[in-house]
């Protein structure tokens, strides 16, 4: 059963399309992440479905309810979701308990419920002990508590968190994800993630919605994402990606496929459809190792070699891409103790791909 | 759990609510400005409900008109001439250089705006006049008999400036404030010494404040009731607002058509003033990228004390000086008695709080009705300024035009109007406004809405508004989301609103002046009164309370100064 709907939603700014055709279904107690860089619309999204602007076309439907159609507009009153923003939005002039407790208040509940419900969601986040304080005695990621026991008080069927981390310290970051996680586990809430760091979004997410220039690219589980992107941008917003041009020769139809790599044979993988002729791959730094005696390998020159700690992350330019090609740049990582240095040859193995469906 | 039908809704009950709460909003605003602006129009046109050119033609065709105009003309530009050099020069001095008791120095020059102006037309009339106890003590009176030399329209224009300085100031320290020091910096970097980034960066970024203020101070300047009526009246100097007066005042509400078109004749120049300076504005891009780090202060260096002694002097000789001969004559014996240790007495303070009825009734008057209009305005200013800030609209673009005409245009021209509209019983209920505190009131609600109205908008312009949607979305309506977070979020600003509206009709005469009858007296038009008959020494008295009163509640607010933006409260810098 899906809990949110999202059908062909459109939404423009003047001449700006904030979103263009936006659809999306996510299931009941399901963990999506909408990723994209700032910009691409995710924000205009999240209002859209909270509620507070109106959209221009297509419908949202939260549970079996239509809440935004061409001919209706719940208002956000009435929509009965949560939302943590990005700048927690807490009232400065409340307590944490007063905080916490607003919604309850609104929605008429009495002690001795309210107080046991507040107590029950500062205990969920592990704020016990701070019901009293003002939010401006609090640390950042104390606040971020507050505000997702605020939102979570009122058990709202849908969570919509607007780059929650994104004020936090790195070092609180993931403590604060591992938090959400354990969260999300136990209260099996839907939630619906915003954010422009794909590696919190891959931590989290059952399934991650891709977003750029107001579409959705492709809404998948991460490791598809990576292993199976829908495209060029997406493949290149995910684990960085290398785009290269291959040629399609042989479609065995067992998930892989033979390429021309560059003059060089390749088995990589494809969709199931994929139909022999020009196409374009994407390479993950781990596809690549530099090659032993005996394997077909591509000759290259290192570019730069940078220190990871543990390995180097090598760049390396390719000796003789195709006729016409622009240069391409291949990175991979090779385990210390390394000789490889700026300007040394080397050769490079491809050990596996992925054809992008055109 | 799921959320059917009856428990979602469409949002019915929160469209009703919102849409009521901007009817009634709209409601007030059409009734405090709308409304009685038209029916001054109408009563021009059509006195009595025919259509008749008539009043038209006897006032246009009466040259006292073209006199008065001429009058209001020549001191309200030589008074905005003055202004905006003493305010603009204290401006830059304070607002860019290092000179040291900058606070103190603004408290005292910004005073004259709220200590209003009949109060600073007194004290000046008192220090330079033959019965000046401060002269006397001085040795330097002039001879008995002799003319003070203020009755003139010199000192209308004088006193015009240093009363509406402090505008052209705040205008132009607020821009300054908001200039990025790289502006500056950049401009010493490309070789300019300090003259030349002040007259080719500085000064041409500050055309806008600088511009507005001016603006204002000649929409105040001609608007003035209070330094022309003090000044003006006892020469026979008349300009527009006290000729509206007189006409009025001698003759009753038969020459109603006439002082509405005398009226709309004030209202009108008034907004040419404005629309110039609209058109001056729109010729160039004054836009500045973006506010990082505030100017660094030009040091003064060995001209510090120099300019801390001019600008000290300054304030002495404009602001403190008038007001000891004012403290002085309030504790003359009796009008042409020479003050002395042995003489001085408190018995003219004794006879205005205990003795005079007028003056006991308009304690109670003035002080009832500050009291109401400041919590009044506050309170509709919050839900008002909500409307404007985060919903906005074209229609909510000419509600806020509306509410800010009355105070745009001057004080006689909202006084007629009311008269206009409250001469006769309301309808329904059957009581007449007219000639009851109640239409006073009216006058500053109507006048002063703008006052209230501006530290709330700007508060809500530094509200975050993820604020109100967190509470939204927990199901508060409008209402609730009003009274439980965004009222508590915007009070400072409400509170420093209600303040300014509290000090100015507390203070207030032109509104009042038209609009008092016995029993609804106001301390304006009191000390009016004790001045035309002669009562100095009382008129002092009376002064001299507004005085100590405003000061109290001017220094009490630095107390909460730091919980409200920079710029709400004008006497703190």
């Amino acid at each position: 059963m899906a809990r949110l709907t999202v059908e062909h939603l459109v939404k423009s700014f003047g001449s700006f399309r904030a979103l263009d055709d936006v659809s999306l279904a996510v299931g009941d107690g399901e963990f999506v992440a909408i990723l994209g860089a700032s910009g691409c619309g995710k924000t205009t999204l999240l209002r859209q479905i909270a509620g507070f602007d109106r959209a221009d076309g297509g419908r949202i439907v939260i549970g079996e309810t239509p809440v935004s159609a061409p001919d209706r507009h719940v208002p956000p009153e009435r929509r009965r979701i949560g939302i943590v923003f990005q700048s927690y939005a807490l009232w400065p002039h409340m307590t944490v308990a007063e905080n916490v407790g607003y919604g309850l208040d609104t929605a008429g509940v009495r002690e001795p419920e309210r107080s046991r419900r507040i107590a029950d969601a500062l205990a969920l986040v592990r704020l016990d002990g701070f019901a009293d304080r003002r939010p401006a005695l609090l640390s950042g990621g104390q606040r971020q508590r507050v505000a997702l026991a605020r939102c979570l008080v009122t058990e709202p069927s849908l969570v919509l968190l607007d780059e929650p981390l994104a004020n936090l310290d790195v070092h609180l970051r993931a403590g604060m994800e591992d938090q959400f996680a354990q969260f999300h586990a136990r209260t099996r809430t839907t939630m619906v993630y915003i954010t422009h760091d794909q590696a919190e979004a891959m931590a989290l997410a059952d399934r991650i919605a891709v977003m750029d220039k107001g579409r959705v690219l492709q809404f998948a589980a991460p490791s598809t994402l990576y292993r199976k992107p829908a495209d060029a941008t997406v493949a290149r917003f995910i684990g960085e990606g290398i785009i290269v041009p291959v040629g399609v020769r042989a479609v065995p139809g067992d998930g892989h496929c033979t390429v021309d790599l560059f003059g060089m044979p390749v088995r990589m993988r494809c969709a199931p459809g994929q139909r022999a002729g020009d196409a374009s791959a994407v390479l993950r730094s781990g596809d690549l190792v530099p090659a032993s005696a005996s394997d077909p390998a591509l000759a290259a020159s290192v570019v730069r070699t940078i220190y990871k700690g543990g390995h180097f992350r090598i760049e390396a330019r390719l000796a003789s891409p195709a006729p016409g090609a622009h240069d391409v740049v291949l990175h991979l990582d090779v385990p210390e103790p390394s000789s490889l240095a700026a300007g040394a040859p080397m050769t490079i193995a491809v050990r596996d791909g992925w054809v992008l469906p055109a | 759990m799921t959320a059917g039908t009856d428990t979602i809704g469409q949002g019915l009950k929160e469209r009703i609510e919102e849409n009521a709460l901007l009817a009634v909003l709209l409601l007030v605003v059409a009734v405090l400005s709308v409304v009685p602006l038209a029916r001054l129009i109408a009563e021009a046109f059509a006195p009595g409900g025919q259509w008749s050119l008539a009043a038209f033609g006897s006032v246009l065709g009466n040259a006292a008109t073209w006199t008065a105009t001429r009058n209001s003309l020549v001191v309200a530009l030589g008074g905005t001439v003055l202004a905006a050099l003493l305010g603009s020069a204290v401006a830059l001095i304070v607002a860019l250089t290092d000179i040291r008791a900058r606070n103190a120095f603004v408290f005292l020059f910004v005073m004259p705006l709220m200590i209003a102006p009949q109060v600073v037309a007194l004290a000046w009339l008192t220090m330079f006049g033959p019965a000046s106890a401060l002269l006397h003590l001085l040795g330097i009176a002039p001879p008995p008999g002799s003319r003070n030399p203020l009755y003139s329209a010199g000192g209308i224009v004088l006193l015009l400036g240093v009363q509406y300085a402090p505008l052209v100031f705040l205008a132009l320290r607020a821009g300054l404030r908001a200039l990025p020091g790289e502006l500056i910096e950049a401009g010493f970097a490309g070789g300019g010494g300090r003259w030349r980034v002040l007259w080719r960066i500085v000064l041409p970024l500050m055309t806008p404040p600088l511009v507005a203020g001016v603006a204002l101070a000649f929409v105040s300047c001609l608007g003035n009731f209070g330094i022309p009526a003090f000044l003006g009246i006892p020469s026979g100097y008349l300009v527009l607002p006290t000729l509206i007066y007189q006409r009025l005042a001698g003759l009753g509400t038969s020459v109603l058509a006439e002082v509405s078109v005398l009226s709309i004749l004030v209202g009108v120049i008034a907004i040419v003033g404005i629309r110039l300076q609209d058109m001056m504005l729109r010729r160039r891009d004054f836009r500045v990228v973006s506010v990082s780090n505030l100017a660094t202060p030009f040091e003064l260096g060995r001209w510090r004390l120099p300019v801390e002694i001019a600008l000290w002097s300054l304030v002495v000789f404009l602001i403190l000086l008038p007001m000891v001969a004012l403290a002085l004559t309030s504790l003359v014996p009796a009008v042409g008695v020479k003050l002395s240790a042995a003489n001085a007495t408190l018995e003219n303070f004794r006879f205005v709080l205990f003795d005079h009825d007028a003056a006991r009734r308009a304690f109670r008057n003035s002080l009832g009705l500050s009291v109401l209009a400041a919590i009044a305005i506050a309170l509709f200013a919050v839900p008002l300024a909500y409307f404007l800030v985060w919903r906005r609209s074209r229609l909510l673009r000419f509600v806020a035009f509306f509410a800010e005409l009355p105070y745009a245009i001057p004080g006689v021209v909202v006084a007629i109007a009311a008269i206009l509209l409250f001469l006769k019983p309301l309808p329904l209920v059957g009581f007449t406004l007219y000639n009851t505190v109640w239409i006073i009131l009216f006058g500053y609600l109507a006048r002063f809405l703008v006052l209230g109205l501006r530290p709330v908008v700007s508060g809500f312009h530094q509200l975050d508004r993820t604020l109100e949607e967190a509470a939204q979305i927990t199901g508060a309506r409008l209402l609730r989301r009003l009274r439980t977070v965004i009222l508590p979020l915007v009070a400072p600003a409400a509170a420093a609103g209600a303040l300014l509206i509290f000090l100015t009709a507390f203070n207030e005469l032109t509104i009042s002046a038209l609009l008092w009858s016995s029993g609804a007296e106001t301390l304006g038009v009191v000390l009016f009164s004790f001045q035309q008959g002669g009562d100095a020494t009382y008129a002092a008295a009376l002064a001299m309370l507004t005085i100590v009163l405003s000061l109290a509640l001017m220094l009490s607010t630095l107390l909460f100064a730091g919980r409200v933006s920079r710029g709400v409260i004008p006497w703190r810098d």
